[in-house]
């Protein structure tokens, strides 16, 4: 039994005309590490909502289908039970943060002070997620006084803290720098090796093919294709449906039509590209 | 209209300081990309150029105004500012008020004002959404109305915060093609991006920042295969250009076109 299992997922938003999702299926087992992929509009945030209780008990509507995370019905449980097994880390930080708190410490607090864990715990807890993260020389600076980068670390720190079962992301690292961003993909394998499942919606086509392991493609709402990151990723019906490939891919393909690549499968990364364009 | 900056020096009021002496000029006309690690001090620089922030020393002229003497009303006529997130910047009921309401401010007449919208929302393809609310279009799209509402204005200089941010290629595609089109009226293009494939395949200039300092200044080609220099501000070249440097091609590529003439050549 997967630890994440979604049937035949249709849901509509109370105001749309359309579902947002149409009979969407996906299995994510426990550890595992899945990024999703789409154009705009394709639902990749409406699922993240699925996934994380807030479609459909937050923003309502009409959802058909079952949705299971570690052996529980979202449709049979609220709100408050979902969060302590699914945390999600919005696409936009501003959006996230509690506007209640003066210091970034006392945010990534927030959610564990709900919850009602002891102080001495939830201390050390904020200090072992701001560390993993990197974030410590923030720990006493306002969260808005932040820039947008150091927002999204500090979005993500304060999911990580909760320690769910179930990680869903909504392309966290979309303000930051591209080395900030490695750091964070780091930070993410590291949890999904510690046993955390994790579900990432990724525009960065090349730090997919590196640390996921199945890639999900979503249009319209609907799953296109999905299979290993290499397959997944350089599949011609990505281009054709207006999905955003690596540049090494679209080179690659390019070079394919001029004799100049020689190899039938094309790459994502640097070292795959570097590799066949070897002479 | 040029920028000129001199020693300009800004601390926030919690005392951090943001920009620690940086003096540029930027040239009318100029597509300039800056790039640079989270925090070292991009939005707060380019908040000068309208006026949203006052140096705490040293200072910004744009064309013969400076920004200490100037208010931001009428720096708005000269710079136009696109937000990094557009909500933080739409108010309007509907698309059509939205972007009309920057050019009718500036007291342009009726005609010009209903020339520069069409163009604004053609430009970026809004022309059939204009009697939607902005908060019922998608971010993508919204990002699309900030872009028109302030290209509306017919600023001589625009600045885009993060324009590609949640972008899917489509929509990257269309942000491209309106700095193109700007560039092509000679309007000053200054671009605050992360996204440093889309900056070496549209902008000819590149600052790089750090720590609220100038690290390096000058020809895209030239400073974006600069890696190790890079690294200090959490940079790293292009997917291509790193590419080019792993095979040793003789030069340096910035895009497709490039590299594929580099290899040919090798070949």
């Amino acid at each position: 039994m997967a630890f994440v299992n979604l049937q035949n997922v249709t849901y509509k938003y109370p105001l749309t005309k359309a579902p947002v999702l149409q009979n969407v299926n996906l299995q994510v087992d426990e550890g595992e590490f899945v990024s999703i992929v789409g154009p705009n509009g394709a639902g990749k945030s409406t699922l993240c909502y699925a996934l994380a209780g807030f479609v459909p008990h937050f923003f309502k509507g009409e959802i058909s289908g079952s949705i299971e995370v570690d052996g529980k019905e979202s449709s049979k449980s609220t709100l408050d039970e979902w969060v302590l097994n699914v945390g999600l880390a919005f696409q936009n930080p501003f959006n996230q943060i509690s506007g209640a708190k003066y210091t970034v410490f006392e945010e990534i607090a927030f959610g564990l002070e709900n919850i009602g864990v002891p102080r001495e715990e939830m201390k050390s807890r904020v200090e072992d997620a701001m560390a993993l993260t990197g974030i410590r020389d923030l720990a006493d600076r306002s969260p808005y006084s932040l820039s947008g980068g150091q927002q999204q670390r500090v979005a993500l720190t304060s999911i990580l803290v909760m320690r769910p079962k179930l990680l869903v992301l909504d392309e966290p690292t979309s303000q930051m720098d591209p080395i900030g961003t490695r750091e964070v993909f780091g930070t993410i394998r590291k949890m999904a090796e510690e046993g955390m499942t994790v579900v990432l919606v990724e525009h960065k086509m090349e730090w997919i093919a590196k640390f996921a392991d199945r890639v999900i493609a979503l249009k319209d709402g609907s799953v296109l294709l999905e299979g290993k990151p290499n397959e997944v990723l350089t599949s011609d019906l990505l281009v054709e449906n207006g999905f955003g490939i690596s540049r090494y891919t679209s080179t690659a393909r390019e070079a394919k039509k001029q004799g100049i690549w020689k190899k039938e499968s094309l790459p994502v990364t640097l070292d795959e590209a570097a590799e066949g364009f070897t002479k | 209209m040029n920028i000129e900056i001199k020693d300009l020096r800004f601390t926030y009021p919690t005392g951090l300081e943001a920009v620690s002496g940086i003096s540029l000029t930027l040239e009318a006309g100029e597509q300039v990309a800056i790039v640079g690690q989270n925090g070292a001090g991009k939005t707060t620089l380019v908040r000068h150029f309208n006026g949203l922030l006052q140096p705490t020393s040293g200072s910004v002229k744009i064309g013969d105004w400076d920004t200490k003497k100037t208010s931001v009303a009428k720096l708005a006529s000269r710079v136009g500012y696109v937000f990094q997130n557009p909500d933080e910047q739409l108010f309007s009921r509907d698309v059509l008020t939205e972007v009309t309401f920057g050019p009718r401010n500036l007291g342009y007449s009726k005609e010009k004002t209903d020339g520069l919208v069409e163009r604004a929302l053609a430009l970026t393809e809004l022309s059939d959404k204009t009697e939607t609310n902005p908060y019922d279009l998608s971010p993508t799209w919204r990002k699309m109305v900030a872009l028109a509402s302030i290209i509306a204005m017919d600023t001589p200089i625009v600045i885009f915060d993060e324009p590609t941010t949640g972008q899917d290629a489509v929509n990257v595609a269309r942000i491209a093609n309106v700095i193109a089109e700007l560039q092509k009226e000679g309007k000053t293009v200054i671009t605050i991006t992360h996204d440093i494939d889309f900056c070496a395949e549209n902008f000819e200039r590149v600052v790089a920042l750090s720590k609220g300092q100038v690290l390096l200044d000058g020809p895209a080609r030239e400073i974006l295969g600069q890696e190790e220099i890079l690294a200090q501000t959490y940079v790293e070249p292009p997917q291509l250009t790193r590419l080019g440097k792993r095979l040793r091609l003789k030069e340096t590529v910035r895009n497709q076109e490039e590299f594929l003439n580099a290899i040919a050549r090798r070949a």
